[in-house]
């Protein structure tokens, strides 16, 4: 809402300057004064007499009702930003601040109020962006005493993106006329329409006492549903490979560790968390920086960087010993894992800590009318794609690849020939920890960083290790996508708790029938 | 007789149940409260309890240190056995549950009107105890049969089993499923008309636990002791040459699975009527792994270790989520990983070197 | 004015003297077989919240509350002279660890009383523990309702004490007239109760059964695009729609990350939260989220000179107690003053009762009132063993905190058996009695 707000009322300032002959009288008092002292209703219309009046400097006191900048003391009104107030009817400074303020507090209702009442205005901004938010904002429908002004937006509106917008939000208020040509062509304008808006709106007319406007309602929406189907099959296709995603960035630090190197590590969970914790901290350093933004640039290295470290102690200190002993690192690395959520829990907090998305990866793109993407979920997408891509150039393009692939095939023949083993364990281990804090860092940004952080992904990554089949990435990729997939079609369908239940068991039948996974590793390897 | 224990073997045995069968329940009912050596209800439900973990202890080392199986999934076959014993405790509350129906609370709140089809003939004691059996014993077969015959090994069959408990988890978790969701079942009232909190209860579910679990420990030690038994270690050091010589592991390993399933379905009816309550976080994957942690700690193929490490962790856990709750699970952790980097054959591997030494 | 008479009348005197030595012996005896001489000047009290697993999160700091409550009262003079001991114990998240501690507390260090306790089931696992012991618990928690026990006084919310004003907000002009429903929760008790308990009070309100939409997810369910997406459709389908979302703790986060970048503004579907407070906040983003309400019978928000100085003491507790995450940003929330309410009250009432003897504490508990954080009086209800308590609703704040935007006119009486679930009409407004239940 907020955004919608200020980028609307942003272009109010520009507006008015059209539309309204300068400068007016002082701002209405008892207008002022309903709208801080009133109840809902007369704070209502308030409102819609500040803007009817016209006065420029009703602007910025709406904008700031809005955001909760109005504040009384006494009888006056105050508009304080800050340190700093101005009085709301004259716009006199008001220095010093009077100590004894009440908030004004704004709810939805009056929220909403006001970034229609902005937005209207808006639609006659000289700025093209300022002009199409103002539309957008006004999709959903738009109050009938906004018709003229919507229909003088109309006459003078050229641009092919906005225009279609003016005319659905003129149907929207065509609908609710007494005349029954204008609700005809209003509905079959919204027929044309494919936003979600247009649907409830037609919902709301289905059942008309009109027979014409019932059949042409019911017709119209139907059409509008039809392309809404299209939107919904997008939506969870996307829904699907985003959960893969997520998937597949908690797996695939497993895929080196389990998956190449045969190490059952039950503390994995707990590596994407110190990502995630990292994450927190590096955003800590940030906080009062104008850098904020930019935080995860640092924080994607950081959290690498301390996973593969707490990695490569608990190798060097712990697993190194257990080599071959895969049952007994199960349960010393579940040890392990159990020590560092009480660890965190005590440096932490048992509490959920906040890791903020910088303001790039807030919000979304509106790619349907009824499907948006956030961003989040596209630059995880991304990101994972990128780790694989890493991955597989590290393991097929350099030496340390070439090390890691040929301890994992014999051990015995890549010492012979001078590879040393140990220390390509503890950096594969530490790879595959480091791309698990990596995990933790992009899982941050959806989700919640606590101490149990870890626990959440542990049996999902192992299954989609296994039935992708060990020691290939390709199988972890196949598998972390189509278990995605799966889950979100059969959650539309049967709910999300029977959806879980249902891959799971597929999981295990699929493994009992196939226990080598989707992809084999070929050779004597699998015995060994 | 010989073959199961030694002379010392059986006087420790003979020891333990005569603390089992006789100084526990003279103590604690026979002695008034003001005697010191009175051994309180918190003592009797928190041994109970852990007699029962020991018989699970003891399910575990049979398939994972006799068979090589390690499972992390036995959780669920200890609950489905609670919830097997629960549906017929909670058949026996009748008409004292808040809503004063006939059926449990939480399915009048859910509307129901009857018991669902799961729930048939569960209000006599004789088919709850052919469910706390049969339930987990068929649903290891099943699954066992599956998984051994597709030759699924090692920690994949560990994995699957984890997912099958998790599984399991959230269906039971489910409320529509008609086991209490989350809740579970609770708030027990008797168990075969006797009042389920007194004194003398508690001290009979304790002796038959004991009991039980002295059973489970001579019909296992004869097992591993038998031919079978010897077979079975073979199969776990090298399935392939077991089966070249003839063997048909397959049967093998399904037996001692279910066997195991079984004895673990028992322990969870004996244990829901002691602490009172069963609900799908038993099954959690955590809990399962735990178990193998217990066998771990007292050492695996060496039953009477198995029931040491039950007993020796969960005690811990009693003791020191009250004197450090802050800081045992670094405890808990730290040890996990000390006993396996430094004791793996756990705590009878200790003993067994000290003998060695002496 | 007995005191003075007591001071002047030398035989007065004596016995009072005799009266708190008999009322010590009988502590005493309460107390446990242990020398006389150690018990005498400290009074043992439980607190049983899980410190490690998946309900830590929540409960680690109710913990905190009640050790701050007990200094607090120490720092006083204790109750009636006798300084209170705190038994920590730590159930870890594990129900039946919960029965097993409470008989602990109750058996092994005689405490006095046990305040703890998050979730339902951990509330079910002790109570046939308090029952048979005759214990007494504080339970700190809105929850389910649906219960009334004489071992337990529940200081959190009953459904009709949060719930139902809630939605009637939400159906009023201001809160903006819903029509439609979205009934959304985690799979378990309370949320279930809670949305039975709705649907019935929707549909006397005359909302049609198409109209609402009751959806659950499991436990620690991470992936709201689905259900987010299904919100959406619904509320394209109809009139305004608003969504009651009785989701658990943990899975908060992620649904208000995935609400927020989804572009569901408050403005549009307006969600409802009775489950989420300024703790819950604590891990979000909360700017996209400005406007959705949570109900709650206390915010961190309330301007009240009883909120100020909790708010005080809490920040320096947690500054002096180095308590992670509170020591650099301490937040109060609902549960909490719960807690702070109930350790006090408990004090109260053995000051009335001059005894520590659950059966002569409890009809003290009584009537009890008690000046809270919210700025209310809270009164104990003299039957039901649940606190009246004031509703506020609140918006969310950019800040994570909440704009009170309507509240009760006064305190509001639990209906803990609530009159929109079937059978409850003819439920006692108290508990039942020993010879009732058998």
């Amino acid at each position: 809402m907020i955004p919608g707000i200020r980028a609307a009322a942003g272009a109010l300032i520009g507006a008015l300057a059209v539309l309204i002959s300068l400068p007016a009288a002082a701002l209405d008092a008892a207008a002022v004064e309903k709208l801080a002292f009133g109840e809902g209703d007369e704070r209502i219309e308030a409102i819609g007499r500040l803007v009817t009046e016209g006065d420029p400097r009703a602007v910025p006191l709406l904008r700031a009702f809005a955001q909760g900048e109005v504040q009384t003391a006494g009888k006056r009104v105050l508009v304080v930003k800050g340190e700093e107030a101005t009085d709301a009817v004259t716009g006199e400074r008001v220095s010093p601040l009077p100590a004894e303020r009440e908030d004004v507090v704004a709810n939805n209702r009056l929220r909403s109020a006001i970034g229609d009442a902005l937005a209207a205005l808006g639609l006659l901004a000289p700025e093209r962006g300022a002009r199409l938010a103002a539309a957008r904002a006004l999709a959903d429908g738009a109050e009938a005493s906004m018709l003229p002004l919507v229909q003088k937006a109309l006459d003078r509106e050229t641009d092919g993106q906005i225009r279609p917008l003016l005319e659905q939000i003129a149907a929207t208020i065509g609908l609710k006329s007494d005349d029954k040509p204008v609700r005809l062509a209003a509905i079959a304008k919204l027929g044309e329409s494919a936003s979600p808006s247009a649907r409830s709106l037609l919902v709301g007319i289905r059942n008309d006492g009109d027979v014409e406007i019932r059949s042409a309602a019911q017709l119209a929406l139907r059409a509008v549903e039809g392309r809404l189907v299209w939107g919904e099959a997008a939506g969870l296709a996307f829904a699907g490979v985003s959960l893969g995603s997520v998937l597949l960035l908690a797996a695939l630090g497993l895929a080196i560790t389990y998956g190449l190197m045969g190490v059952i590590n039950m503390a994995h969970g707990e590596l994407i968390m110190i990502g995630a914790y990292t994450t927190y901290v590096v955003q800590g350093f940030f906080r009062n920086s104008n850098f904020f933004d930019w935080y995860l640039v640092a924080a994607i290295p950081a959290s690498f960087l301390a996973s593969a470290l707490v990695g490569m102690l608990l190798e060097r200190v712990v697993i190194r010993w257990l080599y071959g002993r895969p049952l007994e690192t199960l349960l010393a690395t579940w040890g392990l894992s159990l020590a560092l959520i009480q660890g965190v829990r005590t440096i932490f907090g048992a509490q959920n800590v906040q890791v903020e998305n910088p303001a790039s990866m807030s919000g979304g793109i509106q790619a349907l009318s009824n499907v948006v993407l956030p961003w989040s979920r596209v630059y995880i997408i991304a990101f994972a794609g990128l780790i694989l891509l890493s991955i597989y150039l590290l393991l097929t393009r350099t030496r340390l690849g070439l090390f890691v692939r040929g301890v994992t095939q014999n051990r015995d023949m890549a010492s012979c020939v001078g590879v040393p083993t140990g220390l390509v364990d503890t950096l594969a281990f530490g790879l595959g920890a480091g791309i698990a804090g990596l995990a933790g860092c992009a899982l941050s940004q959806i989700g919640n960083v606590g101490p149990d952080l870890g626990q959440g992904y542990i049996v999902d990554s192992f299954l989609v290790v296994v039935f992708g089949g060990v020691g290939q990435l390709a199988g972890t990729v196949v598998a972390a996508l189509a278990l995605g997939f799966a889950n979100k079609l059969l959650e539309a369908w049967s709910g999300a708790v029977l959806a879980k239940i249902v891959v799971l068991v597929f999981i295990i039948f699929f493994i009992q029938r196939r226990p080598q996974g989707l992809f084999a590793l070929k050779g004597r390897a699998v015995e060994a | 007789m010989n073959r199961l224990y030694g002379p010392k073997g059986w006087t420790i045995l003979g020891a333990f149940a005569f603390a089992l069968f006789v100084m526990f329940p003279l103590l604690s009912v026979g002695v008034s409260q003001d005697n010191p050596l009175h051994i309180s209800q918190y003592w009797v439900t928190l041994i109970g309890k852990i007699m029962c973990y020991a018989i699970v202890a003891l399910a575990m080392d049979l398939v994972w240190g006799y068979a090589g199986i390690l499972s992390l999934g036995h959780g669920l076959f200890f609950a489905l056995g609670g919830y097997a014993m629960g549906m017929y405790l909670m058949r026996q509350i009748g008409r004292e549950g808040q809503y004063q129906s006939d059926l449990p609370d939480f399915m009048v709140f859910l509307d129901w009107k009857e018991f669902p089809w799961h729930w048939w003939n569960t209000d006599q004691f004789w088919w709850a105890m052919l469910l706390v059996v049969a339930v987990p014993g068929l649903l290891a077969y099943v699954f066992g049969y599956f998984a051994f015959r597709s030759r699924v090994r090692g920690v994949y069959f560990s994995i699957i089993t984890q997912a099958l408990t998790f599984a399991a988890m959230l269906l039971f978790f489910r409320n529509n499923t008609g086991f209490g969701g989350n809740n579970g079942f609770t708030d027990f009232k008797r168990i075969l008309g006797f009042p389920i909190t007194t004194p003398e209860t508690r001290i009979a579910l304790f002796a038959f636990t004991g009991l039980a679990l002295i059973a489970a420990l001579l019909v296992a030690r004869w097992l591993v002791t038998s031919k079978f038994g010897r077979v079975l270690a073979a199969i776990r050091d090298a399935e392939p040459r077991v089966a070249a010589c003839g063997y048909n592991t397959l049967h093998y390993k399904l037996f001692v699975w279910t066997l195991s399933a079984v004895l673990c379905g028992i322990a969870g009816a004996l244990y829901v009527p002691q602490v009172g309550i069963i609900n799908p976080s038993e099954m959690s994957p955590a809990n399962s792994i735990e178990i193998a942690i217990w066998v771990a700690v007292g050492g695996r193929g060496t039953l009477a270790g198995a029931i040491a490490g039950a007993g020796l962790v969960n005690g811990a856990k009693s003791c020191f989520t009250q004197a450090y709750p802050e800081y045992w699970l670094y405890f808990l952790g730290v040890l996990f990983v000390l006993v396996t980097l430094f004791l793996p054959q756990g705590i009878a591997g200790i003993l067994r070197r000290w003998k060695k030494a002496a | 004015m007995h005191q003075s008479n007591a001071q002047g009348d030398p035989a007065m005197k004596r016995r009072t003297f005799i009266k708190q030595l008999a009322i010590s012996a009988a502590v005493a005896a309460a107390l446990g077989s242990t020398s006389l001489y150690a018990q005498q000047k400290t009074v043992k009290v439980g607190i049983l919240h899980s410190l490690s697993g998946t309900m830590a999160i929540s409960e680690t700091v109710l913990k905190d509350t009640a050790l701050m409550a007990i200094d607090e009262i120490n720092a006083k003079g204790g109750v009636m002279g006798y300084k209170i001991e705190p038994v920590v114990v730590d159930p870890a998240s594990n129900w039946p660890l919960f029965a097993e501690k409470a008989r602990q507390l109750l058996t092994q260090d005689k405490v006095a009383v046990v305040f703890g306790c998050w979730t339902s089931v951990s509330r079910k696992s002790v109570l046939p523990v308090f029952e048979e012991l005759n214990g007494l618990l504080f339970y700190p928690v809105q929850y389910e309702g649906e219960e009334i026990s004489k071992n337990v006084f529940y200081t959190g919310a009953a459904p009709n004490q949060q719930a139902i004003p809630a939605v009637e907000y939400l159906m009023s002009k201001d809160g903006g007239a819903a029509k439609r429903w979205v009934l959304l929760g985690t799979d378990y008790v309370y949320p279930r109760t809670t949305n039975k308990i709705l649907r019935a009070f929707l549909k006397k309100k005359g909302v049609a059964e198409s109209d609402i939409m009751e959806e659950y997810t499991p436990f620690g369910h991470s992936d709201y695009q689905t259900i987010i997406a299904k919100i959406k459709k619904f509320a394209s389908e109809g009139k305004r729609t608003a969504v009651v979302s009785t989701i658990n703790g943990d899975s908060n986060v992620p649904f208000y990350k995935e609400l927020g970048n989804q572009g569901l503004k408050a403005t549009d579907v307006p969600v409802v939260a009775f489950s989420v407070g300024e703790e819950e906040l604590r891990g979000v983003d909360t700017k996209p989220l400005v406007g959705h309400l949570a109900a709650w019978n206390y915010f961190m928000s309330i301007k009240a000179p009883a909120n100020d100085e909790f708010i005080k003491k809490w920040a320096g507790y947690a500054r002096m107690k180095n308590i992670a995450g509170h020591k650099d940003k301490p937040l109060t929330n609902d549960p909490m003053e719960a807690t702070y309410i109930g350790v006090h009250m408990w004090k109260q009432a053995v000051e009335k009762a001059k005894s520590f003897e659950v059966d002569k504490v409890r009809p003290a508990v009584y009537g009890q009132t008690f000046k809270a954080p919210s700025g209310i009086v809270s009164k104990m209800d003299e039957k039901n063993h649940h606190l009246h308590k004031a509703v506020f609703i609140g918006e969310v704040k950019a800040d994570g905190q909440f704009n009170v935007v309507w509240k009760t006119k006064g305190p509001v009486k639990a209906q803990p058996w609530s009159p929109f679930i079937a059978g409850n009409e003819k439920k006692k407004d108290g508990p039942a009695l020993m010879a009732e239940k058998k």
